[in-house]
């Protein structure tokens, strides 16, 4: 694997957020986003004078607004500064993450916010994902993240009742965690001895894929500052510093009539690439946390295996033993994850925020109760995009040959 | 229709587009006041004194919040700038011509569009003074101010 080498290293310096809901009557776009670029700026201990670029992204239409970018400057404090617009589908806030950390690296800027929004109480989400079909060729048909392929797929594999009950599991693991984010926009209070009942009485939206295994939607926003090594120093006393990150796609290659069952999923590609050029080769045993872009459980459950590149029913088995729950071997999505919270252009800037916490120790009554050093975050959306970060608390790693 | 384009097919479309705006805590009062007092409300930056109207959580300029710093302002302005729609639309407000105006309050920084009435479309000039004349049914929007009208 071709060794990856960054220009400069690049720290997370200042974290915020909003609550999550379905309901946020009480503010415009630009007040909400504001509300996290305020919570980001005290987090850090800078005034938006000290930034110098935005990095703003949301899904393109969601809100059915041309160009939001330029008339939330009110919120974001962009006046004057570079500022830059990303929409990458879900996948944006990972990629406004990534756009951060190049221009920071890159020596461009050396104190970058970004920040993801989504308010979808305001606009129409299946309205904006259904002008990505192709009018002539029926080719993208999407219906965002609502698919049963994966259920079935699992349910191929493993037998119905393994498969269903591994997936419900996982679906009360994470409303469990997400009972401890105060931040969370949903958590039921679900509990194990729910799961036989939930499998058979959940309604059904595609196939086996039910109503408690997908995910929100939310209004929300998140807001995080990038600073290059030497001013992160300054800055934080608890610098994350983002080791690496990488992009795989596929852009319009994704059909769902014609998909490959052999062709290499493109989270198991990040993952190897990734994985490869660090020198990671057991990436169970080397982080401490995963924050997962999971639409669904389904999709949760079977990326584990992908992510984690894992043979056979390990993934089940993880879920199964409860290793993935918050007190386990690899937590997985502290906060809940997106199934409980997804204000989608700040989801995937959410997955890394989270990691980001748990690194530095405060992520509150979800922290998990040992010490976090290496964190993985994902990022996910389109036509399957992947995002993958690696954080880490200090600078220690040694280049991979 | 050239030999190269004759046989280029083109698939019509069409959207529907449905969204809500909401104005939120701070533009619902607003709108509120416009309502029921019939009064114009702006917010101060104490830190660069502008007067923002519409009114707006915070100052973009400063950073500062000013969701709480309501003024005031007068009824009446002045038209910084405008146009004469001289064309006929479903979607307008009124038939052409009519004059839509930039109008700079007495006590605002920032001047708000609306409908000018009651004037020659020809005969208007920059820095012509103008009255807000309120709707009289609720509407909770800016059409709250029915339209503007020189002052006599």
């Amino acid at each position: 694997m071709k060794k990856h080498k960054k220009n400069r290293n690049v720290a997370i310096v200042g974290i915020g957020q909003t609550h999550h809901s379905s309901h946020r009557e009480d503010v415009n776009q630009p007040e909400m986003i504001h509300e996290a670029v305020e919570l980001a700026l005290k987090d850090a201990g800078i005034g938006i004078e000290d930034v110098d670029a935005l990095v703003h992204g949301n899904m393109e239409l969601f809100e059915m607004v041309h160009q939001p970018d330029l008339w939330h400057v009110i919120g974001t404090g962009g006046y004057g500064k570079a500022c830059y617009r990303v929409t990458t589908g879900g996948t944006t806030g990972a990629t406004i993450v990534g756009v951060g950390d190049n221009i920071v690296a890159s020596g461009l800027h050396d104190i970058v916010m970004i920040i993801g929004f989504e308010k979808q109480q305001e606009g129409h989400t299946t309205g904006g994902i259904t002008n990505m079909a192709d009018p002539l060729w029926a080719r993208n048909l999407q219906t965002g993240a609502l698919t049963g392929a994966t259920a079935e797929k699992t349910i191929n594999e493993f037998g119905a009742d393994r498969a269903k009950r591994a997936a419900m599991r996982l679906r009360v693991t994470l409303d469990k965690h997400a009972s401890l984010n105060p931040h969370a926009h949903r958590n039921f209070g679900l509990d194990y001895d729910q799961i036989d009942d939930l499998m058979v009485n959940s309604p059904q939206l595609v196939g086996e894929l039910r109503l408690i295994h997908m995910c929100s939607q939310s209004d929300g926003a998140v807001a995080i500052i990038l600073a290059c090594e030497e001013k992160a120093k300054k800055i934080s006393k608890k610098p994350v510093w983002i080791r690496d990150h990488v992009t795989v796609h596929r852009e319009e290659t994704f059909n769902m009539f014609g998909i490959n069952e052999n062709q290499e999923v493109t989270h198991h590609n990040a993952a190897r690439k990734l994985f490869g050029r660090n020198g990671i080769t057991n990436p169970r045993e080397y982080f401490d946390v995963f924050e997962m872009y999971d639409p669904s459980s389904w999709w949760g459950l079977d990326w584990l295996r992908e992510f984690l590149q894992l043979e056979g029913d390990e993934h089940l088995k993880m879920v199964e033993n409860d290793e993935v729950s918050i007190n386990g071997s690899f937590p997985l999505n502290p906060s809940g994850g997106v199934i409980s919270t997804n204000p989608i252009g700040a989801t995937a800037a959410l997955r890394v925020a989270e990691a980001a916490l748990q690194v530095r120790g405060d992520a509150g009554a979800h922290q998990i109760p040992r010490e976090v050093k290496h964190a993985l975050a994902s990022g996910f959306g389109g036509t399957f995009w992947t995002v993958l970060f690696m954080l880490e608390k200090d600078l220690d790693w040694q280049e991979a040959e | 229709m050239t030999e190269e384009n004759k046989h280029c097919y083109i698939k019509e479309g069409k959207l529907a587009l449905p969204y809500q705006y909401f104005a939120g805590r701070i533009g619902s009062k607003f709108l509120v006041s416009l309502r029921d007092k019939k009064k114009i409300l702006g917010v101060k930056c104490e830190k660069c004194g502008k007067v923002f109207i519409p009114p707006r959580k915070t100052c973009e300029r400063c950073f500062e919040d000013i969701s709480e710093k309501w003024v005031e302002l007068s009824n009446e302005g002045e038209v910084t700038n405008f146009t004469v729609v001289r064309t006929d639309d479903k979607h307008h407000p009124r038939k052409a011509p009519y004059v839509l105006a930039m109008i700079k309050l007495g006590g605002a920084d920032t001047p708000i569009a609306h409908i000018l009435d009651g004037v020659d479309p020809d005969s208007v000039k920059i820095g012509m003074k103008v009255k807000a004349v309120f709707a009289d049914k609720a509407v909770n929007t800016m059409l709250q101010i029915d339209r503007f009208e020189p002052v006599k």
